[in-house]
């Protein structure tokens, strides 16, 4: 055990103790106001929810015809969106669950807000198809129950499998997400300081009290979960790209489709986790916790994502061109030179060539260039699904019925709604509960003072 | 912290993990079983030191799993083939490939809900009462305090002797635990 700890480079300050852990995270919770850029930001983000229930009302008043879709594209910004928001979901249970089982203690002071993120980014991407629908109203149809009809769904259908693999992504996400906080809820109970939060803490801690069969249990019931996780992450934009691939549409009908989407998903992922946690560490001086070794692992499984990303457009031109189909040779060269030429070049900029600076150190050692390259990824992958889905359905097979879309201003406003609605819950979530894991921090740190010696105890005050 | 009235008995706090896994081990020998070790975070070995070695979570997940595994399919299988036969392009009605994202997706869903109730489930919570929540001192369990405490249901419990042997095992302090009302 000392070996592989003396080996790899310890991912906290030395000088953190078992206490100052404890002290120093949940005192963002307990004690110290909101700095003033929580107040600025969550303003900002409240003021696009607003913007998101006004969309969202005058959808349900007027229906989906507000939105730029037609025929024959009737997919428009409902799809891309969700697709890019559940593609930004991965990264957090990539990093809970695939990171805990390889062993990767690192992962664990940027687990905690990772998992909340997936968890807003699934709220998110969910509201997009239930809107898309047009009668909202009858989303339970989707859910096989016996009814007076004696209809049931067609489990034979890709957005059927859609609905259960992006439920079962939301469930477990939230169970995972509450199984990690029960002990950090327990420290929350005991150390707040108010009536108030002792019951709220103590009500969600469920009376947990750390006893050792208990930890056990936990832990083999956390570890059992992030089994479970793992591969239910690659069945989850497995199927969201079977929605496309399964259909015949020409620039949909691939079989590259799942892989190259999950890696566009954890691409998309870590660039957004990078995007919050630059600024999140500046704000609340968590550089103790969230190293630079921190960012500099991330930017390399971002570029690691990225080149697969880079494969998967590679093979989509190499298949298109080797199968000698003309469908497929058209919406190629469509798709390069055609009305939407530009999001597609923009899109190879964002997302392959502005991205290979991650193979300097000094771009990864910064915070400020990498906080803009996960930016321009973020664009590059919503890019990515717009370029999907608008210019294969524009122009299909016949001349006669080709078209082009437009958003809207409604179209715009339900998006950047939504990500108020992302960021507003994160707002929420950072000021409510401790966003980085307390316990794991704590046994991190144990660990480390076991193989470093005592002397970390000295820097106790 | 001196009582009259029945104790739920003695609960000691130790310095490290190295102390309180020492001491669990020990009463463990000297055959005590009705005790329990309270840590801020997950220690290796104490668990071990306590002769419990094995939990039954992996049983609970795997009978959740395949709960779903058969569920999923059946529901399938029974509203395609049975209840609801449609035919679509001349496929057969029980085409089984497409079956199968739902079939996991439910075998992933059932056992990860049999992972987390299962762990609550096993671990008595959620369970708002406790003798432990009257002692103040405990409240640092959750951050940096090791305890350990021996309850009175254990055969081998005496208030004095247990004390000493606490005591003697490098306790820092040893405080009755009040039986709950």
């Amino acid at each position: 055990m000392t070996d592989t700890h003396v080996q790899s480079d310890p991912s906290t300050e030395p000088r953190q103790t078992v206490r100052s852990v404890s002290q120093q995270i949940s005192a963002i919770v307990l004690t110290e106001g909101p700095p003033r850029g929580w107040w600025a930001g969550f303003l900002v983000s409240f003021l696009l929810v607003m913007l998101l229930l006004v969309s969202v009302g005058w959808l349900f008043a007027k229906g989906v015809g507000i939105w730029g879709i037609n025929q024959p594209v009737g997919w428009g910004f409902a799809i891309v969106n969700f697709v890019w928001w559940i593609g930004i979901g991965h990264a957090g249970t990539l990093i809970s669950a695939i990171l805990l089982l390889f062993r990767q203690e690192w992962r664990t002071s940027i687990n905690r807000f990772a998992e909340a993120m997936t968890l807003f980014a699934v709220a998110c991407a969910g509201l997009f198809p239930l809107l898309h629908m047009g009668r909202p109203q009858f989303f339970f149809w989707f859910i096989p129950y016996p009814s007076t009809t004696g209809m049931w769904p067609q489990f034979r259908s890709p957005l059927i499998w859609d609905f259960f693999a992006v439920g079962t992504y939301a469930t477990v996400s939230l169970m995972f997400w509450y199984v990690g906080l029960i002990p950090d809820l327990a420290t929350l109970r005991d150390r707040s300081r108010t009536g108030r939060g002792r019951i709220i803490y103590g009500f969600l801690a469920m009376g947990w009290r750390g006893s050792a069969r208990h930890w056990k249990r936990y832990q083999s019931a956390y570890l059992l979960l992030a089994g479970l996780a793992t591969p239910l992450v690659i069945s989850v934009h497995t199927i969201v790209s079977y929605d496309f691939a399964i259909s015949i549409l020409p620039g949909w009908h691939a079989t590259v489709f799942p892989p190259y989407f999950v890696a566009g998903a954890i691409y998309s992922g870590f660039a957004m986790v990078l995007t919050l946690s630059i600024p999140l560490r500046a704000v609340y001086r968590l550089q103790n916790f969230v190293t630079d070794r921190h960012l500099d692992n991330m930017a390399k499984v971002m570029l690691a994502s990225g080149l697969v990303v880079a494969y998967g457009y590679l093979m989509e031109h190499f298949l298109a061109w080797y199968g000698g189909h003309q469908l497929e040779e058209f919406m190629l060269l469509n798709r390069m030179f055609g009305p939407y030429a530009w999001s597609y070049w923009a899109l190879i900029g964002c997302n392959i060539l502005i991205p290979q600076l991650l193979w300097f150190k000094s771009v990864r050692a910064r915070p400020l260039p990498l906080f803009f390259i996960a930016i321009v990824i973020n664009i590059g992958m919503w890019l990515e699904r717009y370029v999907i889905v608008v210019t294969s359905l524009h122009r299909d097979f016949l001349p006669s019925s080709w078209g082009m879309y437009e958003p809207t201003f409604w179209d715009w406003s339900t998006y950047l709604g939504t990500i108020g609605l992302f960021a507003a819950l994160l707002f929420l979530f950072i000021r409510l509960l401790p966003m980085i894991s307390i316990f794991e921090m704590r046994e991190l740190v144990h660990e480390h003072e076991h193989s470093g010696g005592a002397s970390a105890e000295a820097g106790t005050s | 912290m001196k009582t009259t009235q029945p104790t739920a008995g003695l609960l000691a706090e130790f310095g490290d993990t190295d102390a309180l896994i020492a001491a669990a081990r020990r009463l463990h020998a000297e055959g005590y079983r009705q005790f329990e070790c309270y840590t801020p975070f997950p220690v290796e070995g104490l668990a071990e030191a306590m002769e419990f070695r094995r939990t039954r979570m992996p049983l609970v997940v795997l009978c959740g799993a395949l709960l779903g595994l058969v569920v999923g399919y059946g529901l399938q299988y029974w509203t395609t083939v049975i209840e609801y036969p449609l035919n679509i392009g001349g496929r057969p009605l029980h085409s089984w490939p497409s079956f199968v994202p739902v079939t996991f997706e439910l075998t992933i869903l059932t056992a990860a809900l049999f992972a987390v109730l299962g762990m609550l489930g096993l671990n008595g919570l959620p369970r708002p009462h406790h003798p432990l929540f009257h002692i103040r001192e405990f409240s640092r369990a959750s951050s940096d305090a090791y305890f350990l405490w021996v309850k009175s249901e254990d055969p081998q419990f005496h208030e004095q002797t247990t004390r000493e042997a606490l005591r003697k095992l490098q306790a820092q302090e040893v405080w009755d635990v009040p039986s709950e009302p």
